[in-house]
């Protein structure tokens, strides 16, 4: 009973969703105010879930399992490691040893979904946007690895999240070292590219390829996805301040260095232009593989 | 149910699509959402597919060409979903009327929930036609 109230309410699919949209009203009044407008009411995200509950499902021919099914398998992931990550900072030794690597392998689960869906809708467009998240999935992934990498060596090999923060807690934020910093630059490019905004809204690009992998998504499943991104919008985030910024976790420092990640996401986001995907890979593969390979190098030698 | 009814009044996603039309009324239409109208505080947003829609903006003097296509975009948007004459020409086909490549006018081919008319109609008057379009449809929900 205990571990499906986790799961479906607390620091699970309710909170987490919840905040999630709030953190997307955040992100979408943010831009509003920097473009000079003044942006949408904060009920604006639910108004948006509510209103795709009431639409119509139309679904391309022969496909259907797949097709209505995927979405379901992004946000069940997504759930389960904001379950996770919100239950290991509330009792840090409750979970077992090595989910660290469960928790990654689980927050490349939503692309993975968006993929299977988005082929089986049969779109040509979608197939564009699908070779295209294909592609970011890659590019983000080794950086992303090189960074996480950094921080066991400097946690002296712990693969459980709540020994990290336990160490954290003894030793002082992983960030506040050369290693911890170079990694820490790493991760935020990283982090964009996992939620796809700004600089790397390149697989759903609505200007260009008219929503791309979800393009033929209406209704029910479309909401199912807008909701995963909401909880990955909470999930990636809070993933990073755990892993670098691990000092204090009390509810207020919390909350403050959440909105100073989605402030700094917003502000990329507002003062770039979208990439296109060669540049994305070139990106990735050279300034942040090769500072990753410093931090990892530096965090060995102890610095 | 009432819930999300009213919802759908206050996120209403708009498919902005050109029949033939001088690009008059397209570029109004984008004006609607600059810093100066800023539609986006309502929860008007623009969108990419036709899949996402709830709402078909159109404009032009409806190509018999162009009104294949149109038919098929509105059988894609997923219902309930309303659709917008913009400017005169898809009102009543205004100078190309008997014109030998238009089709008919707009009403005749599609249910049309709210006309706008002007040449081409202003942000302010796109404004509150989609006000007078809301309270339309929060009175027949009641």
């Amino acid at each position: 009973m205990k571990s499906i109230f986790y799961y479906l309410i607390f620091p699970g699919f309710i909170f987490s969703a919840t905040i999630g949209l709030l953190a997307g009203w955040f992100d979408r009044k943010l831009t509003a105010r920097l473009q000079w407008r003044m942006g949408p009411p904060w009920h604006q995200n639910f108004t948006d879930i509510l209103k795709l509950l009431g639409k119509e499902v139309i679904v391309p021919q022969g496909t259907k399992l797949t097709f209505l099914l995927s979405p379901y398998l992004g946000l069940i992931a997504a759930v389960l490691v904001s379950t996770s990550l919100g239950r290991s900072i509330i009792s840090p030794l409750e979970s077992f040893g090595g989910d660290l690597i469960v928790i990654f392998y689980l927050l490349a689960i939503p692309a993975v979904a968006l993929i299977i869906g988005a082929s089986s809708s049969r779109n040509p467009l979608a197939s564009v946007g699908v070779s295209r998240e294909i592609k970011l999935l890659l590019a983000y992934e080794l950086p992303l690895i090189l960074s996480i990498i950094t921080i066991v060596i400097k946690c002296k090999g712990a693969l459980q999240i709540g020994q990290i923060i336990q160490q954290q807690m003894i030793f002082g934020s992983n960030v506040f070292s050369f290693s911890g910093a170079l990694a820490f630059i790493v991760a935020i490019f990283c982090m964009q590219a996992k939620l796809g905004i700004g600089l790397f809204d390149i697989a759903e690009a609505d200007q260009e390829i008219m929503g791309g992998t979800l393009i033929e998504y209406s209704g029910l499943p479309l909401a199912i996805f807008k909701l995963t991104k909401a909880v990955m919008l909470y999930t990636v985030p809070l993933f990073i301040i755990i892993l670098f910024l691990g000092k204090d976790l009390g509810p207020i420092f919390l909350i403050a260095k959440y909105l100073m990640l989605l402030v700094i996401m917003t502000l990329i986001k507002n003062t770039n232009p979208r990439l296109r995907i060669d540049q994305v890979l070139r990106f990735f593969w050279r300034i942040p593989t090769i500072l990753g390979v410093i931090a990892v190098i530096l965090a060995i030698f102890g610095k | 149910m009432n819930i999300i009814k009213r919802a759908f009044t206050k996120s209403i996603w708009v498919f902005h699509m050109s029949v033939g039309s001088c690009n008059n009324c397209d570029i109004e239409a984008l004006d609607c959402f600059t810093p100066r109208h800023d539609l986006e505080r309502f929860g008007i947003q623009l969108i990419g597919s036709a899949r996402h829609a709830d709402a078909l903006l159109i404009t032009g003097a409806m190509n018999k060409k162009a009104v294949v296509r149109m038919k098929k975009v509105y059988e894609q948007v997923p219902k309930p979903c309303v659709v917008i004459a913009c400017g005169i020409c898809a009102l009543s086909q205004h100078m190309f009327k008997d014109s030998y490549n238009v089709a008919e006018p707009l009403d005749k081919i599609l249910p049309v929930d709210l006309y706008i008319p002007g040449c081409p109609p202003k942000p302010e008057a796109i404004i509150d036609g989609i006000v007078k379009l809301v309270d339309k449809v929060n009175k027949a929900n009641r």
